[in-house]
């Protein structure tokens, strides 16, 4: 069974100056275990896509199934990192309250456990005391990212997660999504405008047209398991993936209406 | 540093009391009047009348706690309910409460449930209408963030909306305890009937005119709101570190 399937999904939205369609009949799959990255041009309709997934908005035509199971609200197993996670975090609350946010259902012992082994996931063993606004950006991204791990979702869902760090800090925040993802055996839905860290990072990608979006090619990376941001990201099948992506996006047509 | 705007005020008002500038037996200078503040806070009599006055406020502000955070909820939430009720709050509001009281003398009487009912009057508005507006300001990440996490519309409530709104909903009680302090303090003076710092005002001015009761009286009023300000602000730094600038930090 697929985990995640979309099918003919569009979505308008209607504001008090007219409509806005902002993505037009998606379809893909994704099975358990993968992680496939989403790449578009800006402003194409990437966080609707997600948000639509999510149950946050419900879209205006087609379907989104998770395990087989048509969504209708937000599913129970799925969690999101927002493309804004320094608002998406809770200034209220402390690093851990707010890994453990989510975790309500649990005892609190475990829900304990849960946020410390996600935040020690993450580098951040030490800041569970400290508050989000204490934090450089990069560490916040970091809580972002633990308290979605710290979930257990069977979807992981990730809006431009590393858009606005270092590129050391993107580095090492690439690598370690894909070790969790590889402990964990998440399957992670990843949204990003980068080329380069679409491919490094996914086992497909998927590339969206200017607005409204539709799948303009689905590839597969053939890279195995194993990545090296050094070797792996120097090597052939990588250079060679990197142009096909970028050249499907600069010729992707912009749909005639 | 906060008290050099209170020293200059009292060192205006010496000079002005000192030369001609105002009947000299009227306006007693402070070099009079803070000495009597002194043994006034001494004297039992005075004492009641000044916990009756604090008890007062502090009764009117948990009422109009306990009114206008929910009505505030609610108006800040249901927008049918809050488009049929503004323009009814919207009336209200601009009326003082000190209009009111021949009106409240009249139906409730002159025992302190008159100046509770009027200092809650007038304490409501900042309460409800900062409660109201927090919760147009929070942030809808939070409230998505919480809601794609499985919270649902009364855990958002629960967990996002009230913390979020609690800071502004802390300066509305801030205001209105001043609001609260002075309507229980002229209502005591204009209706007399109960024990408080206002009556204790209106009776040193009516019997022989005692200039120097009269300022000290309205001196330790003041000196009561300044002092609960200072407190509560105090608190709310405290409590919400998260909501000022960079956490509060100098
Ligand atoms: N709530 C909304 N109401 C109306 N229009 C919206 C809304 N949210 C997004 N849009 C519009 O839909 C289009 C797609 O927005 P979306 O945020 O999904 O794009 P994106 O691909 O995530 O962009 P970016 O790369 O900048 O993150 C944009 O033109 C945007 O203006
Ligand atoms: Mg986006």
């Amino acid at each position: 069974m697929k985990m995640l399937e979309v099918r003919g999904l569009g979505h308008t939205y209607r504001g008090k100056d007219g409509t806005h369609t902002a993505i037009d009949g998606l379809e893909f799959t994704v099975d358990p275990g993968e992680l496939v990255c989403v790449v578009g041009p800006s402003g194409c309709g990437k966080s609707t896509l997600l948000r639509t997934i999510s149950g946050l908005i419900k879209p205006t035509r087609g379907s989104v199934s998770l395990h087989g199971n048509p969504v209708d609200g937000v599913p129970s197993d799925l969690s999101v990192v927002f493309q804004d996670y320094s608002r998406s975090l809770f200034p209220w609350l402390s690093v851990t309250k707010n890994v453990e946010f989510p975790l309500r259902k649990l005892t609190r012992r475990n829900r304990t456990t849960r946020a410390a082994e996600a935040l020690a996931a993450v580098g951040l063993d030490g800041a569970g005391r400290k508050y989000p606004w204490q934090l450089s950006g990069g560490m916040q991204q970091r809580v972002a990212i633990a308290r979605a791990l710290a979930y257990r979702p069977s979807l992981l869902l990730m809006d431009e997660p590393f858009a606005s760090v270092d590129a050391q800090t993107r580095f090492e925040l690439e690598d370690l999504l894909l070790r969790v993802r590889r402990e964990q055996d998440t399957t992670v839905l990843l949204v990003t405008h980068d080329i380069d860290e679409s491919v490094y990072l996914g086992d497909r990608v998927l590339v969206l047209s200017k607005s409204p979006a539709t799948v303009v090619a689905d590839l597969d990376v053939p890279l195995g398991q194993h990545r090296d941001q050094i070797t792996t990201r120097s090597s052939d099948a990588f250079v060679d993936l990197r142009a096909r992506v970028a050249g499907l996006l600069t010729s992707a047509p912009a749909r005639v209406r | 540093m906060s008290l050099i705007g209170l020293a200059c005020f009292f060192a205006v008002w010496e000079v002005a009391s000192r030369t001609d500038l105002v009947p000299g037996y009227y306006l007693r200078p402070p070099s009079a009047v803070l000495p009597r503040v002194v043994t006034l806070l001494g004297e039992t009599g005075f004492q009641r009348a000044l916990v009756a006055t604090v008890l007062a406020t502090l009764i009117a502000l948990g009422i109009a706690i306990a009114v206008a955070v929910p009505a505030g909820l609610v108006l800040g939430s249901v927008p049918p309910v809050r488009h049929a009720v503004m323009t009814l709050v919207e009336f209200l509001r601009p009326i003082p409460s000190v209009a009111l009281i021949p009106l409240a003398v009249v139906t409730i009487g002159t025992g302190p449930d008159t100046k509770i009912v009027l200092a809650v009057f007038g304490a409501l508005w900042p309460i409800l209408f900062n409660t109201m507006y927090a919760l147009d300001e929070i942030d809808p990440l939070h409230t998505e963030t919480a809601r794609a996490f499985g919270t649902g519309g009364f855990g958002v409530l629960r967990r996002v909306a009230l913390p979020s709104a609690a800071p502004f909903v802390f300066t509305g009680v801030r205001l209105s305890f001043a609001i609260a302090l002075a309507v229980v303090v002229s209502t005591e003076l204009f209706s007399g009937g109960t024990v408080g710092i206002g009556q204790f005002v209106l009776e040193a001015s009516a019997g022989g005119l005692n200039m120097d009761d009269v300022l000290a009286g309205t001196v330790i009023a003041g000196l009561v709101g300044l002092g609960a300000n200072f407190g509560l602000e105090w608190l709310h730094r405290r409590l919400f570190a998260w909501s000022l600038p960079r956490g509060g930090e100098r």
